[in-house]
C-alpha cells in the first residue's frame, strides 16, 4: 500500500477510537510487534541497499506520527472520561462537616500566663507555695500579730492538723507567704511573682471561699518606692492593653509593707458596664509597699542593707474587670456554657511579643 | 467613720472647698467613701410661718394661708392636714425645682384662688417618706427667710471615710483635721480643755482590781459626778450632727457621750450615780456573772473581760458597752461621766466573744490616746454643764497615764532610700510637728517624740511614709523596673512550663478547663481514697474536707452540666490535689472527664457513648505533652477502686504508674446522682519523670531510609480475653531490624469465629535499612511474626 493511503487509513482508525481500550488496539494493530508499520520497518533489509535511507526515514516519519496522534488522541479520551465523571460525582457540601472538638481554658489559667509574660519582661521569675500552710509563714512573719483581726476564725480556715508547735494548720488567706518560703530558701536579690490559690472563710455575691492571688517581691540594696510605681503602672497598661490608663497610688496599710499604697486604676461606670482605662472614677486594683523591716528581719535579712517592695493583686478579679466577667462566683462552677464564653481557645497563648488576647 | 463639713469646720480653719478636702483625705490615706449632701438640692428654698390659715372658700380640704415669707407676706393656698397659724414651714417660691418631682414650681390658680407659692411636705424635698402633712420645723433659732438647709439641721456635705485599721486617731473630726492641717488644708483648732472648776465632794470611790500582770487590762480610770444635771433633749444642732453620722439622739447625756466619741475620737460612758451602789471597782469578770447591757441583750461573762462593777455586781463591760441598770433616763439628777483606757487586745477579744459591735469598741480596740483622758474629761464635764446644767465634783483618778515610748531616731536618709524623695529639712521639720511629733535634731539624724495618739508609728519606715504621704504619693516619680539581664532567661522552671503546656494540649483535646474548690464534701472524698485532712472551721460540711483527688469536683461540674441538658461534655483541671495535712503535702495533678456520647450526635459519625479508650487517649495526650515518650509506655489493669474494675487501667513506663484512666465505678455516679456513662483519667504531674534541662539542644539526625517499604496484613485468631498489647508486642518483637510500624486494625469477635475467640488483624510495615526486600526475605519475617504471635499468645493465623 502506498504510505499515504496507510496513514490516511491509520489515523481514521484512531479518530474513530471511542474508547481507551479501542484505541490501544489500533496502537497494537499498528506500531505492535506484529504492527503494520514495526512490518514496514521490519522489511527495510530486503529492499535494495540505495532504496533504504528514504525509505526508512519515510517509514520513522509515518511511525513518529502516528504515535503522536495516538497520544493526542489518548489524551483527549482521557479529557472526555476525566469530563464525564466529574459530572457523575457530587458530594453535598453544605452537609454540616465533621466536628472536631475544641476545649478551652479558663479565665484564671489565662489571665495568670498574661500577668506572667509581663513581669517576665521584667526579669520576675514564678515562685509557688503550698496551699497549707502554718501560723508563722501565713501571719508572723509578715507581721500579723495574733490580734489581728485578719488572724480571726471568721477570715482564715483552719485544719484538723497540727504543726511541729501544736498551732493548728490553715489554709493560706493570701499569697505572701511565698514571700516568706522565698527569702528564707534563697539568697537576694529577689525578684518574683508567686500565683496561686488562696482560702477565705467568706461566701456572698462577691466573695467566695477560695479564690486566686498573684504575689509580687522584688529586694534588692537600691529599689524604691519610684520603682513600685514605676513597675505597676507600666503593668497595669500593659495588662489592659492601653498605655494611656490612669493610675492613682494612695497611702493604705497593710502589716508587711510600710509605706504601704493601695493602687486605683482610672475607669467608667455606668449601669451595667465599667470601662477600665477612661472615665473620672477610681478603682481599686491592687495593694503594695515597701517590705516591712520586721518582714525582711523575720526573714534574716538587714532592713538597713536589703529593701524592695511587694504587692497582692486578686487575678480573677482583674479577669473580670479586663473581661467584663460579671459574678466571682460562677468562675468556679464549670458550667460549660460559660467556659465555651468567657474561655479562652487552647492556641490563644498570651505573649507580649505578640499581644496578650485579641 | 462619718463627718459633716460644718463639724470639720469646728476643727480646722480652711478655705478649702469640699472636693479639694476630699481629695486631700484620700491623698493621705484617709480614703473618701462617699459624699453625700442633702441640703444641696434646697438652695433657695426658705423658711416660712403660718400667720394665718383660713378654709378655702371653694374645697373643703384646702386653706388659704397667710405667710410670713423673705418676699413679705404672701396668700399660699395649702392641702395639708397640718396646715395652721403659728406653723414654720419650708417655702418653694415660683421658679423653684422641686427635689422629688424634678419639675419647677410655676404660678397656679387653684380652685379660683391665686398660690403665691408652696409650702413642702419632706418627702417633696427629698427629705424622706412623710407626705401625711407639710414640714414642721421646731421654732428654735429660726427666722423667717432663713435657707431651709440649716433650718432643717441639715449640715452640709456628710463625708463618708474608709479607715485603714492603723488610724485611731482619725476615728474622731480632731484627728482627720490634724492631718488635714499637716497637709497645709488649713490651721488646727482645739477643743477647750481647760479644767473645769470642781464644786462640793468627790463622787464614788474608784479602785482598779487586777491580778498580778493583768494591769494593762485598764491602766487608767476617770470619773466625774456632775450633780443636779437636768437630762432632757438635746439642742436641735447636737442632734442634727448626731443624725448627720448615723447616730440616733436620745437624750442630752447620752448624745455628748456619742458626740464626743466622734469628735474626739474618745469614747464616754455614763452613769446614773443615783443607782449605783456603793464604790466601783474595775477588775476581770467573775465566772458565772451576767450583764443586761444598753442594747437590751443579756450577756454571760468570762474571766477574760474587763467589767466595772460596783456593789451589786458588773455595772458596764470596759470599753465596749454599759449596763442597763445604772444607765442615765429623764429623771437622771447625778451622773457619773467615765473616761477610761482599756487594754485594745482585750476589748477586740471581748467584743468578738460576745458579738457586740460598738463606736466604743471600734475606737478602744485600734488603741486610743492615753493623755486625752484627762483632757476629754474636762471637755466633756464643760459640755453637761453647757447642756445639762449641774454642779461637777472633782475628778476620781484611778491608776496613772501610762509612760510615753522612747524617742524615736530618724535618717533623713531613710527617704530617699525607700521612697525615692527628698525634703527640705524645714519640710521635715513642719510636717512631722503639725502631725503633732516633737523634733529635735536634724538635718541627718532626727529625734522624735511621737505623739501620744499614733500608736502605729513604731519605726523609721512609719515615718517615711508620715512624710510621704504628707508631702504626696502622687509626686514619687515613677522609675522603670527593667530586667537585669540582656537575654531573657526563662521565668518558668521546667515543671511550671512542663504544666502550662499539659493543660493546652488537654484543652486542644476537646476539654473544657475547670477551676474547682480546694475542698469537697468529706463523702465525696471518701469515694476518692479519703480525706486527706478536714477543716476545722468549714463554711458548711459540703466544703470541709480538703480533696484528695481533682476527680469529686470535676464529676460535680458534670452533674450540674448534665441537669442543664448538657448530655455529653468534657472538662479537666489541673491544680493541687491534697495527701496530708501538713504544708507541702500536696501534688499538682492533672484530671479530666467526659460524659454521654462521645460526641455530639452527627449524620456522618456513628454515635456511641464515650469509653476508657477516650480517656486513655487524653491521658497519652497529657503524657506526650509532659514529655513521657508515649512509645514507652505499657498498659496494666487493676485501676484504683473509683475506677469500674474491668472497664479501666493503669499507663506505665516501667514498673511505675504513670497515670490511672477509664470508666468510673458505677457506685460512684450514683453517689453523684449522675446517670450517664462517665470516663476520667488522673495524672499526677510531680509523680511523672523529672525534666530534663538539656545543654545541647540539637536533634538526633532524620533516619530517611531510601529503600521501599512493604506493608503485610495478618489476621489472627486469639483467645477472646486476650490483652491486644500482648499480640503487638509480640508482632513487634518478631524481627525488630525490619518491623518499622504495627497498627491493630480490626478487632472481631462473634459469627465465624469459634466460641471464646477473638480476631485481632493488624497491618505490619517492614522496611530494610540495607536495602530493598525481596520476596523470600519478606516470606521469611512473615513467617517469624505468625511463629512469635503463636508462641506468645496462641494465636492462629486465619486463612
Amino acid at each position: 500500500m502506498e504510505l499515504g493511503a496507510l496513514k490516511a487509513e491509520i489515523e481514521a482508525a484512531i479518530a474513530a477510537a471511542g474508547s481507551p481500550e479501542a484505541l490501544e488496539a489500533v496502537r497494537v494493530a499498528e506500531l505492535g510487534r506484529k504492527g503494520r508499520i514495526t512490518e514496514l520497518v521490519k522489511s527495510l533489509g530486503t529492499l535494495p541497499p540505495e532504496e533504504r535511507p528514504r525509505a526508512g526515514q519515510a517509514y520513522n516519519e509515518l511511525k513518529r506520527e502516528i504515535e503522536a496522534a495516538i497520544a493526542a488522541r489518548r489524551a483527549a479520551l482521557e479529557a472526555a472520561a476525566l469530563e464525564a465523571r466529574l459530572a457523575r460525582e457530587r458530594t453535598d457540601v453544605t452537609l454540616p462537616a465533621r466536628e472536631r472538638p475544641e476545649g478551652r481554658i479558663h479565665p484564671v489559667s489565662q489571665v495568670t500566663e498574661e500577668i506572667v509574660a509581663i513581669f517576665a519582661d521584667m526579669g520576675f521569675t514564678v515562685a509557688e507555695g503550698p496551699d497549707v500552710e502554718d501560723d508563722w509563714h501565713n501571719f508572723e512573719a509578715l507581721n500579723i500579730p495574733p490580734e489581728h483581726p485578719a488572724r480571726q476564725m471568721q477570715d482564715t480556715f483552719y485544719l484538723e492538723s497540727r504543726d511541729a508547735q501544736g498551732q493548728p494548720l490553715l489554709l493560706r488567706t493570701h499569697t505572701s507567704p511565698v514571700q516568706i518560703r522565698t527569702m528564707r530558701a534563697g539568697k537576694p536579690p529577689f525578684r518574683i511573682i508567686a500565683p496561686g490559690r488562696v482560702y477565705r472563710r467568706d461566701y456572698d455575691m462577691t466573695h467566695t471561699p477560695m479564690f486566686h492571688q498573684v504575689e509580687g517581691l522584688v529586694i534588692d540594696r537600691r529599689t524604691h518606692m519610684g520603682h513600685l510605681k514605676g513597675c505597676l503602672t507600666e503593668f497595669v497598661r500593659a495588662f489592659f492593653e492601653r498605655d494611656d490608663v490612669p493610675v492613682r497610688f494612695r497611702p493604705s496599710y497593710f502589716p508587711f509593707t510600710e509605706p504601704s499604697a493601695e493602687m486605683d486604676v482610672g475607669c467608667r461606670r455606668s449601669k451595667d458596664e465599667l470601662v477600665v482605662g477612661e472615665g473620672s472614677d477610681w478603682l481599686e486594683i491592687l495593694g503594695c509597699g515597701m517590705v516591712h523591716p520586721r518582714v525582711l528581719e523575720a526573714v534574716g535579712l538587714d532592713p538597713d542593707v536589703w529593701q524592695g517592695f511587694a504587692f497582692g493583686m486578686g487575678i480573677d478579679r482583674v479577669a473580670m474587670l479586663k473581661y467584663g466577667i460579671p459574678d466571682l462566683r460562677t468562675f468556679f462552677e464549670g458550667d460549660l456554657r460559660w467556659l465555651e464564653h468567657y474561655g479562652f481557645r487552647p492556641l490563644e497563648v498570651p505573649t507580649t511579643f505578640g499581644g496578650l488576647s485579641r | 467613720m462619718k463627718l459633716t463639713l460644718p463639724w470639720l469646720a469646728e476643727h480646722l480653719e480652711t478655705t478649702a472647698t469640699v472636693e479639694e478636702i476630699c481629695a486631700k483625705l484620700t491623698a493621705l490615706g484617709l480614703e473618701v467613701e462617699e459624699v453625700t449632701d442633702p441640703g444641696r438640692a434646697l438652695a433657695g428654698f426658705t423658711v416660712a410661718r403660718v400667720l394665718e390659715a383660713e378654709p378655702h372658700p371653694h374645697a373643703d380640704r384646702l386653706k388659704v394661708c397667710t405667710v410670713a415669707t423673705k418676699d413679705g407676706i404672701r396668700r399660699i393656698v395649702c392641702g395639708a392636714p397640718n396646715a395652721r397659724a403659728g406653723l414654720w414651714g419650708i417655702l418653694a417660691t415660683e421658679g423653684l425645682t422641686i427635689p422629688a418631682t424634678g419639675k419647677v414650681l410655676e404660678r397656679a390658680t387653684i380652685r379660683g384662688v391665686e398660690s403665691q407659692g408652696m409650702l413642702c411636705s419632706a418627702r417633696e424635698l427629698g427629705l424622706g417618706d412623710d407626705h401625711t402633712g407639710i414640714i414642721e420645723l421646731e421654732s428654735e433659732g429660726l427666722e423667717v427667710g432663713m435657707p431651709a438647709a440649716p433650718a432643717l439641721g441639715l449640715e452640709g456635705p456628710v463625708l463618708t471615710l474608709k479607715l485603714t485599721p492603723d488610724r485611731a486617731d482619725c476615728y474622731g473630726v480632731a484627728g482627720i483635721a490634724r492631718d488635714l492641717a499637716a497637709a497645709g488644708l488649713g490651721r488646727l483648732r482645739s477643743r477647750d480643755f481647760r479644767p473645769v472648776p470642781s464644786v462640793g465632794p468627790p463622787g464614788p470611790a474608784i479602785r482598779l482590781d487586777f491580778p498580778e500582770g493583768q494591769e494593762k487590762a485598764c491602766p487608767l480610770f476617770v470619773g466625774r459626778i456632775v450633780r443636779g444635771v437636768r437630762n432632757g433633749p438635746s439642742p436641735a444642732w447636737l442632734r442634727h450632727r448626731l443624725e448627720a453620722v448615723g447616730i440616733r439622739p436620745i437624750s442630752a447625756l447620752v448624745d455628748i457621750t456619742n458626740y464626743v466619741t466622734f469628735d474626739l475620737g474618745r469614747p464616754l460612758h455614763v452613769f446614773d450615780a443615783d443607782k449605783l451602789e456603793g464604790d466601783l471597782v474595775i477588775r476581770l469578770a467573775r465566772p458565772g456573772e451576767r450583764l443586761l447591757a444598753l442594747d437590751g441583750r443579756e450577756y454571760e461573762l468570762e474571766p477574760s473581760m474587763t467589767v466595772i462593777a460596783d456593789a451589786s455586781g458588773p455595772v458596764s463591760l470596759g470599753g465596749i458597752m454599759g449596763g442597763e441598770r445604772t444607765g442615765v433616763s429623764a429623771t437622771t439628777r447625778d451622773v457619773l461621766l467615765e473616761v477610761a483606757l482599756f487594754d485594745p487586745l482585750r476589748t477586740a477579744a471581748t467584743g468578738r466573744r460576745l458579738g457586740i459591735e460598738s463606736d466604743a469598741r471600734t475606737r478602744f480596740e485600734r488603741g486610743l490616746d492615753p493623755e486625752l483622758v484627762l483632757p476629754a474629761t474636762e471637755y466633756a464635764t464643760r459640755l453637761i454643764l453647757e447642756l445639762c446644767g449641774g454642779e461637777p465634783g472633782p475628778a476620781v483618778v484611778a491608776g496613772a497615764v501610762p509612760p510615753r515610748r522612747p524617742p524615736l531616731l530618724f535618717r533623713t536618709a531613710q527617704l530617699a532610700r525607700l521612697a525615692g524623695i527628698t525634703l527640705p529639712p524645714d519640710e521635715i521639720r513642719a510636717i512631722l510637728e503639725t502631725l503633732g511629733f516633737g523634733v529635735e535634731g536634724g538635718p541627718e539624724t532626727w529625734r522624735l517624740e511621737i505623739p501620744s495618739w499614733r500608736q502605729d508609728v513604731t519605726s523609721e519606715a512609719c515615718i517615711v511614709e508620715e512624710l510621704t504621704r504628707l508631702h504626696g504619693y502622687e509626686r514619687i516619680p515613677p522609675v522603670p523596673v527593667k530586667r537585669c539581664e540582656a537575654v531573657a532567661a526563662p521565668s518558668l522552671n521546667p515543671e511550671q512550663r512542663r504544666r502550662a503546656a499539659v493543660r493546652r494540649t488537654v484543652a486542644a483535646q476537646g476539654l473544657a478547663e475547670a477551676v474547682t474548690w480546694s475542698f469537697v464534701p468529706p463523702p465525696h472524698a471518701d469515694l476518692f481514697g479519703g480525706a486527706p485532712v478536714r477543716m476545722e472551721n468549714p463554711l458548711s460540711s459540703e466544703l470541709s474536707a480538703l480533696r484528695p483527688s481533682l476527680l469529686p469536683g470535676l464529676l460535680a461540674v458534670a452533674a450540674r452540666n448534665l441537669a442543664r441538658k448538657r448530655e455529653e461534655g468534657a472538662v479537666f483541671e489541673l491544680g493541687p490535689r491534697f495527701t496530708g495535712g501538713r504544708p507541702g503535702e500536696q501534688v499538682w495533678a492533672v484530671a479530666g472527664l467526659r460524659w454521654g456520647r462521645a460526641a455530639p450526635r452527627h449524620w456522618a459519625v456513628a454515635e456511641r457513648p464515650v469509653d476508657a479508650l477516650d480517656a486513655k487517649a487524653d491521658a497519652l495526650a497529657a503524657l506526650a505533652a509532659a514529655g513521657v515518650r508515649v512509645e514507652a509506655v505499657t498498659t496494666a489493669g487493676e485501676p484504683p477502686a473509683w475506677y469500674h474494675p474491668g472497664r479501666a487501667g493503669r499507663l506505665l513506663l516501667g514498673p511505675g504508674t504513670l497515670a490511672t484512666f477509664g470508666e468510673l465505678h458505677p457506685r460512684v455516679l450514683a453517689a453523684f446522682d449522675v446517670d450517664a456513662p462517665v470516663v476520667a483519667f488522673e495524672i499526677d504531674l510531680d509523680a511523672l519523670p523529672k525534666p530534663k534541662p538539656r545543654i545541647g539542644k540539637a536533634r538526633p539526625p532524620l533516619e530517611a531510609l531510601p529503600y521501599p517499604p512493604v506493608d503485610r496484613d495478618f489476621a489472627f485468631l486469639v483467645p477472646e480475653e486476650l490483652p491486644a498489647q500482648k499480640l503487638l508486642d509480640a508482632v513487634r518483637g518478631a524481627e525488630k531490624r525490619l518491623v518499622r510500624e504495627v497498627r491493630l486494625f480490626d478487632v472481631y469477635t462473634g459469627k465465624g469465629l469459634p466460641p471464646g475467640s477473638k480476631s485481632l488483624a493488624v497491618a505490619v510495615r517492614l522496611q530494610s535499612p540495607e536495602r530493598t526486600l525481596g520476596e523470600a526475605e519478606i516470606e521469611s519475617v512473615a513467617r517469624k511474626i505468625v511463629a512469635a504471635a503463636e508462641k506468645a499468645c496462641g494465636a492462629q493465623l486465619r486463612r
